[in-house]
């Protein structure tokens, strides 16, 4: 009985070794560590990257995914979670690999086109179905009365191009006057009930618990929530200006090198700019890059003035200093 | 015992204790030493500045108090759940029984979704709360709930098995020399108990110091208002400021090991008080 078993066992690897060998075509596995509401877009497009990949080379990727908070992704990346590519949400957390890491170049940025930003997103607002406190921009969300949900800034990416464009739209208002835009956010914050730890959370505070008159998201955590959380509960409304959120990719070269993964996750992070890349991401409700693919999906994009935060704030370690790093504008707000 | 030196049941003191200071070196006292040493990265002022800010004081606040609310809310209606299972027969008893562990086993972040569905001013508890203008979700009383629900299993688990053991008849005795219900209860239930319930006590109070996944769901986060420490630390850790959260850790421990040594000072002093030291 041992015996059978053991030939059984030998034949097998036998076998096994030679359809290895046999076959020229290699198994890559791709991590790619990625922000929260990048799921759904992400699942569609390693399908697709697979399938062009397999064709182009013979070989087949698997990408495997991981999720959370940005910052939490980063540290992961840095505290030594082998990531291969790094999608995450704000450029100052692709810094941090640089800086804390040297997991990367300092110039990551300049190695894909768009600022290593193959998407844009922006912030807009979510309200109850049919508006009932008629919010139209944001001068009217700061009004007593109105519960506004947003997550908390120092936990959450997200919340952090939330504070900005708030920021940046009474900085228009007011001639750039900053006292008066700390003023404006800080009246906004007063209107805060609860600051979740992240975007999905407070999501679910809004849509589920029912809680605040308007949420401040992701537009295509927005459009999201429209579409499958609370169809026909909740309604999107575009404010006059709001920042334009470019989230960066990157390969991380470190690891990448040490898998021997670095043609294949160049390939996967070039391939977002291809126009199947480009429609994947345009049908997730992210704004694409490409010109062809930006007028197929302009219809689905309600215009807005955008403004850029290196235009407007100097770029993200400025702004991420000024306020929200500890005793910053964020922390003044509540320490009167 | 005196004249019977090595007879004891694990064989080799040496070894037994040298196997016990590596293994608590380990899992214990090399991370914590870890949290200082990162800590002492910084210097007087910048430690200073990260621990004692105001928003970080209020947080501590607001963690040791609803704890300590948490534990001694547990220490009342714990024991008197020990007693309910301990002294009466009743139908579904042992359903009950195994309810008391339920907050042991639950995944924390499913205990803090769960209570601030319920607690939220729609949610069933809540809405019915709300005419009273009483507000539990979001509000630093979330926190005291969570940690009241955390703590439960704590007191009943270690008073119970103590009751168990008390014999009726020392009460029964008791009442026959003329001790009403009061005097029975003062002068000999609670001697014998004493010393689990500050034990159940001090273990409320420390799970919750440390508990975070179901607290940060219902506390509402607000600076100043409902931030628990370590949120802060998270917060710290955020942006990345490893020193900072490590300080604010090690101010954490400090503070608890304190508290928790002044229980067991306590518990050493009220055994002697009562004259149950054995």
């Amino acid at each position: 009985m041992k015996k059978t078993l053991l030939s059984i066992v030998l034949v097998a690897a036998v076998l096994n070794f030679a359809a290895v060998t046999l076959a020229s075509a290699k198994e890559v596995t791709l991590l790619n560590v990625s922000y929260d509401p990048t799921r759904e877009l992400y699942v569609d497009y390693n399908a697709a990257f697979s399938k062009y990949w397999q064709t182009k080379t013979g070989d087949t990727v698997k990408v495997n995914q991981s999720h959370g908070g940005s910052g939490k992704q980063a540290r992961a990346v840095i505290d030594g979670l082998q990531a291969d590519v790094a999608t995450l949400a704000l450029a100052y957390d692709v810094d941090q690999l640089y800086e804390k890491g040297k997991l990367i170049p300092k110039d990551w940025q300049k190695r894909l086109g768009h600022n290593s930003s193959p998407y844009t997103s922006t912030i807009v607002f979510l309200v109850r179905k049919g508006n009932p406190k008629n919010i139209k921009d944001w001068n009217d969300i700061i009004k007593p009365g109105v519960s506004v949900i947003t997550p908390n800034p120092k936990t959450s990416g997200g919340a952090r191009w939330n504070y900005l464009a708030a920021w940046a739209y009474a900085l228009k208002q007011n001639n750039n006057d900053e006292a008066k835009a700390k003023e404006f956010v800080g009246k906004l914050y007063k209107n805060v009930p609860v600051l979740d730890s992240g975007a999905r959370g407070s999501t679910t505070t809004f849509v589920e618990r029912g809680i605040g008159d308007v949420l401040l998201a992701w537009e295509n955590e927005a459009f999201l929530a429209q579409k499958e959380l609370g169809a026909g509960k909740v309604e999107i409304i575009v404010p006059s200006l709001s920042i334009l959120a470019e989230p960066p990719v990157t390969v991380v070269d470190k690891f990448a090198k040490k898998h021997g993964n670095e043609v294949v996750a160049k390939a996967y992070l070039e391939y977002l700019y291809s126009d199947e890349g480009q429609d994947i991401i345009g049908k997730n409700y992210y704004r694409p890059t490409s010109e062809a693919a930006s007028k197929k999906y302009e219809s689905q994009f309600p215009k807005l003035n955008l403004v850029k935060i290196d235009e407007v704030f100097g770029g993200w370690t400025k702004a991420q200093n000024t306020h929200f790093a500890d005793g910053g504008t964020f922390d003044q707000i509540y320490q009167k | 015992m005196k004249n019977r030196p090595n007879k004891n049941t694990l064989p080799g003191f040496n070894l037994s204790l040298g196997y016990a200071i590596l293994y608590l070196s380990l899992i214990v006292i090399i991370p914590l030493s870890a949290t200082f040493l990162k800590a002492f990265t910084l210097n007087w002022a910048d430690f200073w500045q990260a621990v004692a800010s105001p928003r970080v004081v209020a947080s501590y606040k607001l963690t040791f108090g609803a704890s300590f609310i948490g534990a001694l809310i547990n220490v009342v209606f714990g024991l008197l759940t020990a007693w309910v299972l301990t002294r009466y027969h009743f139908f579904g008893k042992k359903f009950v029984d195994a309810f008391v562990d339920f907050p042991f086993a639950l995944p924390t972040a499913v205990a803090g979704i769960a209570l601030s569905a319920i607690y939220s001013t729609h949610g069933w508890i809540g809405s019915r709360l709300e005419p009273l203008g009483i507000h539990v979700a979001y509000t630093p009383l979330g926190v005291v709930v969570a940690l009241t629900f955390i703590g439960l299993p704590f007191v009943v688990r270690t008073v119970q098995p103590v009751l168990e053991d008390l014999s009726a008849e020392v009460e029964e005795a008791a009442a026959s020399l003329g001790a009403n219900r009061w005097q029975v209860f003062y002068k000999i239930i609670l001697p014998a108990i004493w010393p689990a319930l500050i034990t159940g006590f001090a273990l409320a109070f420390a799970r919750a110091i440390g508990e975070y996944g179901s607290v940060i769901f219902i506390a509402g986060n607000m600076p100043m208002v409902s931030e628990i420490t370590p949120l802060i630390i998270i917060t710290k850790l955020e942006q990345y400021d490893y020193a900072g959260a490590t300080a604010v850790a090690a101010v954490m421990l400090v503070i608890s090991f304190i508290l928790l040594f002044a229980i067991n000072g306590f518990q050493w002093w009220s055994n002697r008080r009562l004259g149950n030291n054995r």
